[in-house]
């Protein structure tokens, strides 16, 4: 079959099963440590890992990393420092025997398309993080590979040039018809860019599922904050809600006690027109409160409050996605 | 000096600094102050001191090139490769480095003396034997600096960060590519640091090479050895020709920091 089959285990780190089709976007997120880098460590042959990587039909695991196919973007991007912004695009296609003003004039024509054509002759120091970020993957691009992996390709970066070039990888990926997987932390990374999201969670995978249902129905906290959602697992069933659905109060509100917590402020920090109260309540919590009910109920770290939600607020779903998804209690 | 807004520097630091600084150049220096130039340039005259210089200076590069293209491969294999017995290779190497040059001496000649364990079946291969040959010179000079050249260029690759490589390795590269066009440029101040290292060893070598080579002057008569036999008759011809040493070494090592070190930048 043509796509990426992957099944894998890095010991100690990951164990993951996902399959891509060609022209696809599958971004890879989670936490700090879920496992993300290890897993484009273990597809592009530089991480040791059990199980099978299958690129078209083709099994890659007894090959070394330089016939794999796969072109990398890393996160500290690794530009050969010696050499010029053109000579580290031509480096590829020269490994593969492409003659010098041949490779030179097509790693100009991908500089160009990246719009940083006038750098052509720049050392990897004397350019800027979005200029360098462009560079390298120009540089994976350049090359046709069948993959293409970016790790965090707008980490360090700063926030409006991350999004300029958000904006344009957008582009680039829409018309490269091989599979890319994008390693991000960031969820609009994952909304914006992908076809579809891998949610990684401490070295398993924890959900699939397009940007649009990810972001709707998270199935783990990281994801859940990530898109400013709060989710509780009960059992088979996750229980989602908005931080503004939340109620916060001194004293033990009356009536239904199903959506009730106890718990301490952890912090407080502004979010849009909204004070968003990061709460220890068991689950850590977070709900939204106006400036003026943060200041008359003195919601300060290590203020003891009571959060409430009605159920009418709550999204229920279960974990397994063949079951009719939603269940109404 | 500027005021140094962490505070004074400590006299228990600066004290000894100052001493280690006085230890190194005091001999230089009346040394330097004791010789007659007149004198040196009669020195530089004599045909035994220029046949020295020439030796010295000769062999010492061929073994610097010789421990070059035999130890740069060997540092990239200490640094790059994982395998049983790395660490004790590495320590087997270095060997060299901390053994007294006299003891190198008579472990070359039980080797590839006349009727050593390979120069007996070399000798009666080709007819030719190392000892007292300027080949002789040059195999006791690479033996004793290439230990120092290995070892700081293993460094240096390992500075280098083979992450790069990976980089490379991705971008269809083999590894011989990668080594030619990433890994020696990355490195190369650092091998060219361990290149100079290896070369001043081996300008200085005299235990070795005169246990294994005896002095013949025009053969295996380098400065070290010549300086050493002058002084037991003329001290002043052997300070004149110490002197000579000196300017060879500090010159040539003063032109390559410029030129690849990065004096002034950390």
């Amino acid at each position: 079959m043509s796509g990426l089959e992957v099944d894998v285990t890095v010991p100690g780190r990951v164990t993951v099963a996902l399959t891509a089709e060609p022209g696809e976007v599958l971004a890879v997120i989670g936490p700090n440590g879920a496992g993300k880098t290890s897993l484009l460590g273990a597809v592009a042959g530089l991480v040791a890992a059990e199980g099978t990587v299958r690129l078209n039909g083709r099994e890659l695991g007894p090959l070394p990393v330089r016939e794999r196919g796969v072109g990398v973007v890393f996160q500290d991007k690794l530009l050969f420092p010696h050499l010029s912004a053109l000579e580290n695009v031509a480096f590829g296609l020269r490994s593969s025997g492409v003659p010098r003003p041949e490779a030179r004039a097509t790693a100009l024509q991908w500089l160009d398309r990246l719009g940083i054509g006038e750098l052509a002759g720049r050392r990897p120091k004397e350019l800027s993080g979005g200029q360098a970020q462009r560079v390298a993957i120009a540089r994976a691009l350049a090359q046709h590979p069948d993959v293409l992996l970016l790790d965090e390709p707008f980490a360090g970066l700063d926030v409006g040039v991350a999004a300029g070039l958000r904006i344009e990888l957008t582009r680039h990926l829409a018309s490269y018809d091989g599979i890319t997987l994008l390693v991000t932390h960031d969820a609009i990374d994952a909304l914006t860019l992908a076809d579809r999201v891998l949610v990684i969670d401490d070295g398993v995978v924890a959900q699939v599922g397009t940007p649009g249902d990810v972001a709707a129905r998270p199935r783990t906290e990281h994801v859940a904050r990530l898109v400013g959602l709060n989710v509780i697992r009960q059992g088979d069933v996750f229980r989602c809600f908005a931080p503004g659905a939340v109620t916060v109060s001194l004293a033990r509100p009356e009536g239904s006690a199903r959506n009730l917590w106890r718990g301490t402020v952890l912090s407080a920090a502004p979010h849009g027109d909204a004070i968003r109260l990061l709460v220890a309540a068991g689950p850590e919590l977070i709900a939204d409160v106006t400036p003026v009910a943060t200041r008359e109920l003195g919601l300060e770290p290590g203020r003891e409050v009571w959060l409430s939600v009605k159920e009418t607020a709550v999204d229920t779903y279960s974990l397994t996605p063949e079951e009719p998804d939603k269940v109404r209690p | 000096m500027t005021r140094d807004p962490l505070g004074r520097a400590p006299l228990l630091i600066l004290v000894p600094a100052a001493l280690a600084v006085v230890v190194l150049l005091l001999p230089l220096v009346v040394m330097v102050g004791s010789t007659d130039l007149p004198g040196l340039l009669d020195q530089l005259r004599t045909e035994t001191a220029r046949q020295a210089l020439w030796l010295s200076v000769s062999t010492s590069t061929v073994a610097m090139l010789i421990a070059l293209v035999l130890g740069l491969p060997l540092a990239w294999v200490l640094a790059r490769l994982r395998f049983r017995g790395r660490s004790l290779l590495r320590a087997l190497i270095v060997v060299p480095m901390v053994l007294p040059p006299v003891v190198a001496g008579i472990a070359l000649r039980t080797a590839f003396g006349r009727s050593g364990t390979i120069g007996e079946p070399l000798l009666d291969a080709t007819g030719f034997a190392f000892p007292y040959t300027t080949w002789g010179v040059v195999l006791a000079h690479v033996f004793v600096a290439m230990p120092f050249v290995v070892i700081s260029i293993e460094g240096a690759l390992r500075a280098a960060g083979s992450e790069y490589d990976a980089a490379a390795a991705t971008l269809g590269a083999s590894r011989w590519t990668t080594f030619r066009r990433v890994t020696v440029p990355l490195a190369l101040p650092g091998i060219v640091a361990g290149m100079v290292l290896g070369w001043a060893r081996s300008l200085g070598e005299f235990g070795a090479t005169i246990t294994f080579n005896g002095n013949y002057p025009g053969t295996t008569q380098t400065m070290p050895t010549l300086i050493y036999v002058t002084r037991q008759a003329d001290t002043d011809a052997a300070l004149a020709l110490s002197l000579v040493m000196l300017v060879v070494s500090v010159s040539v090592l003063f032109a390559l920091r410029e030129r690849w070190l990065g004096v002034g930048t950390t």
